[in-house]
């Protein structure tokens, strides 16, 4: 059976959804083995999260040069015990820090490198959505360890419960790691919703809010939703820039996304495309955004959204 | 201070694209200097102009660097009407197909051979949308990793780079010393549309033109010979089924709860 090696990632101190989802993608494929890395002390405090079933390993490598030094201190130590285990495939969640460890890692164990895979197939090949939606590419790597970056939310999370043996390794990070210095760290804004990258659903606002994100941050919060933004929104200055869905901005992938008052540019929809349900709500019967409803209603969004509220708030009392 | 910009020429954003036998077809479509690369060159010239300026009157300069195939000449007269002073293109029928890791080999193979203080880089192309190729020049190059900048302070006395790394995980504060690979997110700046005086003056600026041979790059390490991923397969989306699409008649809200209540969504 293949040996499988994910990369857990904590939230703070807790241990991230999409860790998860990386250990169900691994039990397709073999037995699966989780790095933590973590600061000194913390390991075992870290390590005991990972209780997910299908993970039978965790290495945990404790450090304060991760916090330090970011993703070239990060690499090291993965590249480190990916060379010494050698295991088939290297599994890590797609995000700016996520897909620049990959690539480190891939240049340090001479491997192949696919990132934001939506699946992987026992015999390791990766589905990717590329091109803004427009076409389905299936690859594999073909040299080294298979190191496959995967998006958030295309797998369930693991639910099975198993207690995986907790292993320790010692690496001492190379100054050719300590290039680049973190100097100070400032997480997120907290808002109490749901990181846009991980949310099962989006609602989004565009030109059509005419800055107003009141109603669409209602109707957001009554679904649980993380609120999205078009490009024409965060460059007018209406919603943080953190919150762009689209070609310069964020990928999203949710199992629900309503898109209000956006007309559907191609730069927007590369963002937003493998939603697997989006409901659109746009003045303009012509707008492309149609083309990928599931369900639309050409209706000005002020008067939809609040009457959409008021409907989930009824089912819900 | 001697920077060079890594720069990509890609499809039109706006182009459908297409991909032939597991590569991405670039000559059916329209092909532009990658949006994002704008950024990078805006801010390097902004950084060299804060010190002194570029070109004959000042003491820095601005080198763009480009692999990609013959037209990529195109991509970089664009960023050298903007203000770069000089371009390196690397082209060679072998490094058709290149994935990230071949890319990355042959950009830092340039610039190691061109004694520059900074590297700039937009953070992804958006084409391939892979985000990885500037943190591998910088392993590769074994350089400092300044990545997804979105503030960029230079210091050129003591030869430090601060910047603002703004990802989903939050914002660092990042400093090292020169060399350093530095990639910065759109936010950053706003690029200068080239002037009639910079498009004139870029038809005169230096542009080189080298291969895999004047780099000393074996063939067989780039290109879909040296690819260490393949493409089995891709294949257009079927485009998706007609949804249901309903004018508000004074109940759109209703029937969209009713809508997302029968697919099980809330």
């Amino acid at each position: 059976m293949s040996e499988v090696f994910i990369l857990a990632q904590f939230v703070g101190e807790k241990i991230a959804k999409t860790t998860a989802e990386l250990a169900t993608c691994g039990a397709g494929i073999g037995n699966v083995t989780a790095i933590v890395l973590a600061p000194p002390g913390s390991g075992s405090a870290l390590a005991s999260q990972i209780t997910f079933g299908s993970i039978s390993k965790v290495i945990v490598i404790e450090s304060a040069d991760f916090a330090h030094f970011g993703v070239a201190a990060s690499a090291q130590a993965i590249a480190h015990v990916v060379n010494e285990h050698k295991p088939s495939a290297l599994l890590i969640t797609s995000s700016a820090f996520g897909k620049e460890v990959a690539g480190c890692v891939a240049i340090l164990t001479n491997s192949g490198l696919i990132t934001d895979a939506v699946d992987v197939s026992s015999d390791l090949v990766a589905t990717q959505v590329i091109f803004g939606g427009s076409s389905t590419v299936h690859s594999r790597v073909t040299h080294g360890c298979a190191i496959i970056t995967l998006r958030p939310n295309s797998f369930s999370p693991d639910a099975a419960v198993g207690s995986p043996e907790i292993i320790t390794a010692n690496i001492t990070i190379s100054d050719s790691a300590k290039l680049a210095e973190v100097v100070s760290s400032q997480p997120p804004l907290a808002e109490g919703r749901p990181e846009l990258t991980e949310a099962q659903i989006i609602v989004s606002g565009g030109r059509g809010t005419n800055g107003d994100f009141s109603a669409v941050e209602t109707f957001a919060d009554l679904l649980g939703a993380a609120v999205g933004a078009s490009r024409a929104a965060t460059d007018a200055g209406w919603y943080p820039h953190s919150h762009q869905v689209g070609q310069t901005g964020k990928t999203v992938s949710p199992q629900l996304y309503v898109a209000c008052g956006i007309s559907g540019a191609i730069q927007h929809r590369a963002g937003m495309q493998t939603s697997k349900t989006v409901v659109v709500i746009n003045k303009d019967p012509d707008a492309p955004i149609f083309e990928l409803a599931d369900f639309g209603v050409v209706g000005d969004l002020f008067a939809v959204l609040p009457q959409a509220s008021e409907g989930v708030k009824a089912r819900k009392s | 201070m001697k920077i060079a910009v890594c720069v990509k020429q890609v499809p039109d954003s706006w182009a459908e694209k297409k991909m032939m036998g597991g590569v991405l077809d670039r000559q059916g479509v329209d092909a532009v200097l990658n949006d994002l690369d704008e950024y990078a060159i805006e801010e390097a010239l902004r950084i060299v102009e804060a010190h002194g300026g570029n070109g004959e009157a000042g003491a820095n300069s601005v080198t763009v660097i480009s692999m990609g195939p013959e037209r990529t000449a195109d991509a970089v007269r664009k960023a050298l009407s903007m203000g770069a002073d000089a371009a390196i293109i690397v082209t060679d029928p072998a490094l058709a197909g290149s994935d990230a890791l071949a890319t990355s080999k042959v950009l830092a193979k340039v610039i190691e051979e061109g004694n520059f203080d900074l590297v700039f880089c937009g953070t992804e192309s958006t084409d391939a949308r892979m985000s990885v190729v500037p943190a591998m020049i910088a392993q590769r190059l074994t350089w400092a990793q300044l990545t997804f900048a979105g503030s960029v302070v230079v210091d050129a006395a003591t030869k430090t780079a601060t910047i603002t790394r703004v990802t989903e995980a939050g914002i660092d504060t990042m400093k090292a010393q020169f060399p350093a690979v530095i990639s910065v997110v759109e936010k950053i700046n706003e690029p200068r549309y080239p002037s009639f005086k910079g498009i004139m003056a870029a038809k005169k600026k230096p542009v080189e033109i080298k291969n895999l041979a004047s780099l000393g790059i074996e063939p067989s390490l780039v290109g879909t010979a040296g690819a260490w991923s393949v493409v089995d397969d891709a294949t257009p989306r079927p485009p998706k089924a007609a949804g249901i699409k309903i004018v508000d008649d004074g109940n759109g809200g209703k029937a969209l709860v009713d809508f997302l209540v029968e697919k099980k969504l809330i």
